[in-house]
């Protein structure tokens, strides 16, 4: 590249830097104060853009209607956030962290239905910005007169919220309340009033970084999800909570980002490298080389536990005599089933099966050992494409199954080395971060995974192909491996990962490496994940790159949490009622995105312990008063 | 002025307060005594509200406010200075005060940041150093301060000579006997008998969350037997 291409790839760069980084500093803002992971975030951003769209169509492209559109989309966006914080988050704040996680994905599949329902399936493009529709010659070259102004717009934010933050009232509140809510509140600060505010903010930001995009970007359904996970680096990268780490994060994505497009194909030592293609992993690259560094990102500190925030985990209990007579009969019911029922349920109860394998698997990690991942389909995936590879080389589909769950064991040895050196939030990201790029490279490998397109014709091996064979076969190894992974929870191991998701420090002092035994608990996961992964491969007969994309990880984490974490059997119900809820409402509507979200916001409000949670606490209810 | 009547409180399933009762005046100090564990901190932090009683009444200056927010409470100007120094370590000595700032009050002392810094002379040179380079004694003075200027009628103090030099103790007292000079009511919660001595005008002793003697200052330092059953390690 010439010096005054490179010089035009890094304006590029930060041209897109700007959008990121006002997006991110909302992510950020809403982090700090609230404790809340916003999985919504990326959905503010997508409304942003649609209604600027909207509004500049309204109010015409002129000068003032285009900037009036931008300006009032951020706000209309921030009034938005204001009213989701009043209505839904403030009955959260004294739930489980993660069912607000929970509550705020919701909110993902509600507005992506939201914006189908008002904008309709097809990518909308924004008119030119007013007076800034040309180029400039820059070293020679064209470069648009928008993007300079984008490039200004990032550093003006950051200095107006430095300028809010530490010099008003307002921002010495809420960097008070950043650092120990529950004392600001006992010096007479209304954190309900904080909280709000925080969050119109956060929502604002986000909505006008949507917004600016409009004359570069179409509006497209999916990049909720997209930017959320640009977002999720971005924050990480940058550190939880700080907004210069985020500008500074942003602008350093932004610029390998424009370089990788830039750089493009090259060959090196005679091997054919592209550097376009690494655009989709780059950034989680980047995050994972910080992470191992500096863990707390590059301007971030280490996060103590949130004060007035320390829920402690119950002890888990021995299942009753009652409870096991109720899984006995169950798993009866579930052997009989065939005799009367259809194909179709028999289809659905596979999955059901499946999925309640992988949700118990996470549930290993999260609950036990207090270990969120939020990238947990990798081992899904991996699992189910090495099982898929294995048979398309010709390994019989008995020992292609056997071998699979290494894949995903493998994969989580790996991965896992890195993850459990971080803890709470960073952690998670970092889950994702692996799950990305594991996804990117079945994703792209074309020669290998069959890239987009996947494999197809993955199926048993004929004496399991024939009537209820493949049901039974799913039945018995998912059933033994959930089995097993209890009892697991319960034997020494098991004890040495609850010590140490309680308290690392206490554990370490009773010569229980948590580390190590946290690394090992993880693959393990991943290895019952991948069994799960392969004998989805095979019920179907083909995979797609989906397998282990991030709906699905988000999926398996919304199972959990439905089910309730603190309970051992909740991964199950959870994973049943989740997938039989999918499937009842997309053969329904059209909208089964909307209806989903609803659901889970209304199970998360009414039962803030989960399904099996609210079941036991009812049951132990009427127990104590029969004793009584 | 504050009073407590018949309060229980847990903190999830451990009952931590038993029916307790106690209560303390305009212009009183009362000091709450008790070995570590007996309960202390948890009627400090139920008074202002942090720990909701599951029963009982609380009221201050006649209005009852145990079902109140922590925030509430501050506002009708109960202060509340916490153990181990929950100063914001990222916040500036300045920035620190500007958090417990609250409107004057017509029948309270009114604070600003100069007054205080007469008060604690030594926070007067640090305005604007962050907090997590103090000290802990300017730390402790800071964390006073700030609830001072929220200008409460009545202040919990928990455990505030716990951790500090002789030196710095000594101080303590002497702000807190100015304190009530200013018609302040003052609450403390403490296991160091000498420095209650000090200050205090009466004393209660709690033990296992249970009330297990009420009584002049005066009358406990002359009780020997009550001393060694209840406060002696």
């Amino acid at each position: 590249m010439s010096l005054s291409a490179q010089f035009i790839q890094l304006l590029n760069g930060l041209a897109s830097a700007s959008s990121l980084f006002l997006v991110a500093a909302g992510l950020s803002l809403i982090f700090g104060v609230t404790r809340i992971v916003n999985f919504a975030h990326g959905s503010l951003y997508m409304l942003g853009i649609y209604t600027a769209y909207s509004l500049v169509n309204v109010f015409g492209g002129g000068m003032l209607g285009f900037w009036g559109g931008v300006l009032c989309a951020g706000i209309v966006v921030g009034l938005f956030g204001a009213i989701v914080e009043r209505l839904l988050l403030r009955r959260l704040y004294h739930a489980p962290e993660l069912l607000q996680l929970l509550a705020t994905f919701a909110l993902v599949l509600i507005v992506r239905d939201f914006a189908l329902w008002i904008w309709g399936p097809e990518d909308l493009l924004g008119p030119r910005a007013p007076g800034l529709g040309g180029a400039v010659a820059i070293a020679g070259r064209e470069f648009p007169q928008y993007d300079l102004f984008l490039i200004a717009l990032g550093p003006v934010v950051l200095l107006l919220l430095w300028l809010l933050l530490t010099r008003t009232r307002w921002g010495t509140l809420v960097r008070a309340a950043t650092e120990d809510r529950e004392m600001a509140g006992a010096l007479g600060v209304n954190q309900a009033w904080l909280f709000t505010s925080v969050f119109a903010l956060g929502a604002f930001l986000a909505g006008l970084g949507g917004a600016v995009q409009i004359p570069r970007e179409p509006a497209v359904l999916t990049m909720d999800l997209t930017i959320l996970s640009d977002v999720f680096v971005v924050v990480v990268v940058g550190g939880m909570g700080s907004i210069p780490g985020a500008f500074l994060a942003a602008v350093l994505i932004g610029v390998i980002k424009a370089f990788c497009i830039g750089i493009g194909n090259v060959s090196l030592l005679g091997i054919d490298f592209s550097f376009s293609k690494l655009t989709l992993v780059i950034e989680f690259i980047v995050m994972a080389v910080v992470l191992v560094f500096r863990p707390w990102g590059l301007l971030g500190r280490q996060q103590g536990i949130p004060r007035g925030a320390a829920a402690v985990e119950p002890p888990l209990h021995l299942p009753s005599r009652g409870m096991f007579m109720a899984l006995v009969a169950a798993l009866a019911l579930l052997a009989l089933l065939p005799l009367v029922s259809d194909r179709y349920t028999l289809v659905l109860l596979t999955d059901i099966l499946v999925f309640a394998l992988f949700a118990v698997s996470l549930h290993f990690i999260m609950g036990p050992a207090g270990m969120h991942s939020f990238g947990h389909a990798a081992y899904f995936g991996l699992g189910a494409y090495a099982a898929a590879l294995l048979l398309k080389h010709a390994v019989p589909m008995e020992l292609a199954l056997a071998l699979a769950p290494l894949g995903g064991g493998i994969a989580a040895l790996l991965f896992g080395w890195f993850c459990v050196r971080l803890s709470g939030v960073y952690l998670a990201m970092l889950t994702l971060a692996f799950a990305q790029i594991a996804w990117s490279v079945v994703y792209q490998w074309d020669a290998f995974t069959g890239g987009s397109n996947g494999l197809v014709g993955i199926w048993p091996a004929p004496w399991l192909s024939s009537g209820n064979a493949f049901y039974y076969l799913t039945l018995v190894l998912c059933a033994a491996a959930i089995l097993l992974l209890w009892r697991i929870v319960y034997t020494p191991f098991g004890y040495a990962l609850r010590a140490g998701r309680d308290s690392p420090l206490r554990a370490d002092a009773i010569g229980i490496d948590v580390r190590r035994q946290q690394w090992l608990g993880f693959a393990l996961a991943g290895v019952f994940a991948g069994l799960a992964g392969a004998l989805h491969a095979f019920s179907k007969g083909s995979i797609s790159p989906d397998t282990l994309a991030i709906p699905r990880s988000v999926d398996g984490l919304v199972m959990v949490l439905m089910g309730g974490i603190q309970t051992l059997t909740g991964a199950v119900a959870g994973a049943a009622v989740f997938t039989w809820l999918q499937d009842v409402i997309t053969r329904q509507t059209e909208f089964w995105r909307a209806v989903l979200g609803g659901i889970i916001l209304l199970l998360v409000l009414a039962f803030p312990q989960g399904i099996a949670g609210f079941i036991r606490e009812r049951w132990e209810a009427r127990a104590g008063k029969n004793r009584a | 002025m504050l009073e407590m009547k018949g309060v229980n409180s847990a903190y999830g399933r451990a009952h931590i307060l038993y029916d307790l009762s106690l209560s303390a005046n305009r212009g009183e100090v009362v000091v709450l005594l008790g070995r570590n564990g007996a309960g202390k901190s948890t009627t400090l932090k139920t008074l202002i509200g942090l720990v909701p009683p599951l029963s009982g009444e609380i009221s201050f200056d006649g209005r009852r406010i145990e079902r109140l927010e922590p925030y509430q409470i501050a506002r009708l100007g109960l202060g509340y200075v916490p153990e181990e120094r929950r100063i914001f370590t990222d916040l500036s000595v300045m920035e620190n005060l500007e958090v417990g700032k609250q409107a004057p009050r017509a029948d309270a002392p009114r604070w600003t940041p100069e007054k205080l810094f007469r008060l604690f002379p030594n926070l007067a040179g640090m305005r604007e150093r962050p907090g997590a380079h103090m000290s802990g004694g300017e730390q402790q003075m800071l964390t006073i301060a700030r609830t001072l200027m929220g200008n409460p009628r009545a202040i919990l103090l928990d455990e505030p000579s716990e951790g500090l030099a002789p030196v710095i103790v000594e101080q303590m007292a002497k702000t807190i006997l100015e304190l009530k000079q200013e018609g302040l009511c003052v609450l403390l919660s403490e296991q160091n008998l000498h420095f209650a001595n000090l200050v205090a005008d009466r004393a209660y002793i709690i033990e296992k969350g249970h009330i297990r003697y009420e009584g002049s200052m005066a009358a406990l330092a002359a009780n020997e037997q009550i001393r060694a059953t209840y406060l002696s390690i």
